[in-house]
């Protein structure tokens, strides 16, 4: 009861100062449609041929991400996928890889 | 648990959901309760991990799966046609339990109890919980086959579209026929699990009969008017690579079997075979199907696609093959994995008295063998959309692969692997 009430009062604070509806775990959530390829929050398992992502600096990430959208890195799938998820998406995408250890 | 505290602890988080939607704010508070999951397959294993996962362990996850270990379904076809073994495709529960603290029971979950929020057991006992997830895959309707319709005909004529003890018999099958045989895979009415997944196993014995018994045939009778996925790959491929061993007969449904001579009933036809596979419609899992949960056609969950939660059963969620899809989704592994996570993200939201996230995002890829060693991929994303309540799939965004060829036959066995252990690793 304590915890809820105390939730309850975080999220008055907080919407006092901001008016966005997004859920704050989005960047966990989006990068979560990744691991089937790229594994577990990025890490992907080892000498199966795929790459990790968790670590990577965001704009290294973002980079190659432009890259496979716009066409200009060659990709077998890379470029169908990235085109699926809007920019804003890819930053917190990219985001949430960039802070895995 | 205390019925008392679950009510208590219900209605605080109704009341702070009421806010967080008000406000629009959705602050990282902590979820608890417990979470029942049944089926321990792509859907299940994912939402019991994540659930774990992203809880930090405050949610208590019971996984009950009736099968001792994880058989995979994708790489199956493999197995059937030669070059890979059941060890290759088994995985154990034991990184569920031990690295991520789910309880995993072995036993069949044989009655969902909405209202009290209990689940039976078949070897006796009830489990209770605060959300209840199902994902039991499919269940096939051997009542539009008449002749299939018992044990001693589903012994002989097998569909292995569940992996496990029929992948093994339909391989046996396979190396017994004599050569010059005939195998023929019948293919339901779409919507059915895996829409590429018979062609690639048409293909992978074509490769078998071409490198093992090069006067054997392969007949594919499609119940469809086409082919249902990857149309122009797989043409090429029967094209270039099976010419004169594979034929594709479409609008050729299976209305029933004569057992003892192997032989396929369509409308107006016959086929005889040596190694006859009939993959019989099929329907959500009974568990789905069967606890008076809403479907549609009678045969598909209908869901709410923000949170997988079934539309007429609060506190049920279903996922994978047994949902009724949302547009050009399919039903596949790879998306019962995605299905797992949409639904552990907006579990821990309303668990935890807030809105599920408003804007889910999931994907698919299907990569199927042509050969041993060439693959072909389909892939799509799709975003929620408000206006029409479902994940629709993004314009211009995933598509298939420009040919076959080797480098995604790589990458098809980096992604079982990958998606293994996001399961279950
Ligand atoms: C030959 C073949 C090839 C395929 N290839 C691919 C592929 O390459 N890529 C891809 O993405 N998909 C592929 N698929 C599709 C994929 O296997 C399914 O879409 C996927 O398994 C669906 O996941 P699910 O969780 O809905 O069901 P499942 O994975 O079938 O899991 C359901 C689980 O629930 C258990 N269960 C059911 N009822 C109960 C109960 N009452 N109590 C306890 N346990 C219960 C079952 O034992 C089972 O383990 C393929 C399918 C086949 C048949
Ligand atoms: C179906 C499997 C699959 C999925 C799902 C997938 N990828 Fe990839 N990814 C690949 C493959 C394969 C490559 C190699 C390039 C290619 O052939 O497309 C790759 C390459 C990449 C690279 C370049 C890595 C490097 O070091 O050069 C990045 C970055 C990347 N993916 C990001 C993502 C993100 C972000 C997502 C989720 C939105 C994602 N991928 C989903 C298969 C996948």
């Amino acid at each position: 009861m304590k915890k809820l009430t105390q939730v309850a009062a975080a999220c008055l604070l907080a919407a006092a100062s901001t008016a966005h509806a997004a859920d704050p775990n989005l960047g966990r959530n989006l990068a979560a449609t990744c691991a089937n390829c790229h594994g577990t929050n990025g890490k992907a398992v080892p000498g199966a041929g795929m790459d990790s992502l968790a670590g990577e600096s965001k704009a290294k990430l973002l980079q190659k991400l432009a890259d496979f959208k716009s066409g200009d890195k060659p990709a077998s799938i890379m470029h169908q996928i990235s085109k699926g998820y809007s920019d804003e998406q890819l930053a917190l995408i990219a985001e949430y890889f960039a802070a895995q250890k | 648990m205390m019925l008392m505290k679950r009510r208590e602890f219900l209605k605080a988080g109704a009341a702070a959901g009421a806010m967080a939607s008000l406000y629009g704010c959705a602050a990282g508070s902590k979820a608890g309760g417990h979470v029942v999951v049944v089926g321990g397959g792509y859907g299940g294993a994912t939402v019991a991990k994540y659930l774990r996962m992203w809880s930090q362990g405050s949610v208590q996850v019971t996984l009950v799966e009736r099968n001792p270990t994880f058989i995979s379904c994708p790489i199956s076809n493999l197995v059937i046609g030669g070059t890979k073994t059941m060890e290759d495709i088994t995985v154990s529960y034991d990184n569920l339990k031990s690295k991520w603290g789910v309880r995993v029971i072995q036993d069949d979950v044989v009655a969902v109890d909405a209202a009290k929020r209990s689940v039976r057991l078949a070897k006796g006992g009830d489990l209770s919980y605060d959300r209840i997830v199902l994902s039991p895959g499919i269940d096939f309707m051997f009542d539009q086959i008449p002749g299939l319709n018992n044990a001693a005909a589903q012994e002989k004529i097998l569909h292995a579209w569940k992996a496990g003890a029929q992948t093994v018999a339909l391989r046996k099958q396979l190396e017994a026929m004599p050569d010059g045989g005939t195998f023929a895979v019948a293919i339901p009415k779409a919507p059915y699990r895996c829409p590429p997944g018979p062609y690639e196993r048409a293909c992978l014995v074509a490769d078998y009969f071409k490198k093992s018994k090069p006067k054997s045939k392969v007949v594919i009778l499609d119940a469809n008017e086409d082919v249902q996925s990857k149309k122009g790959l797989f043409m090429k491929a029967w094209a270039d690579l099976y010419k004169g061993t594979l034929e594709y007969r479409p609008n050729s449904e299976v209305k029933d079997v004569d057992v003892a001579t192997n032989t396929a009933i369509l409308e107006f036809d016959k086929f005889k075979a040596d190694v006859l596979n009939v993959i019989p419609p099929h329907r959500a899992g009974s568990i789905a199907s069967q606890s008076g949960i809403k479907l549609i056609n009678n045969r598909w969950v209908d869901i709410n696609w923000l949170s997988m939660e079934s539309t007429s059963t609060p506190g049920v969620h279903v996922l994978g093959d047994a949902v009724f899809p949302a547009p050009t989704m399919p039903k596949s592994g790879h998306m019962a994995n995605q299905h797992g996570k949409l639904a552990a993200a907006a579990i821990l939201n309303l668990l935890a008295g807030q809105e599920p996230n408003p804007a889910p995002v999931v994907m698919n890829t299907c990569y199927s063998f042509v050969d041993a060693k060439n693959v072909i991929h389909v892939a799509s994303v799709h975003q929620y959309d408000a206006a029409t309540k479902l994940v629709q799939p993004v314009k211009g965004a995933g598509g298939i692969s420009a040919a076959r060829n080797e480098l995604e036959g790589k990458a098809a066995m980096g992604w079982a692997k990958n998606i293994w252990a996001d399961m279950l690793a």
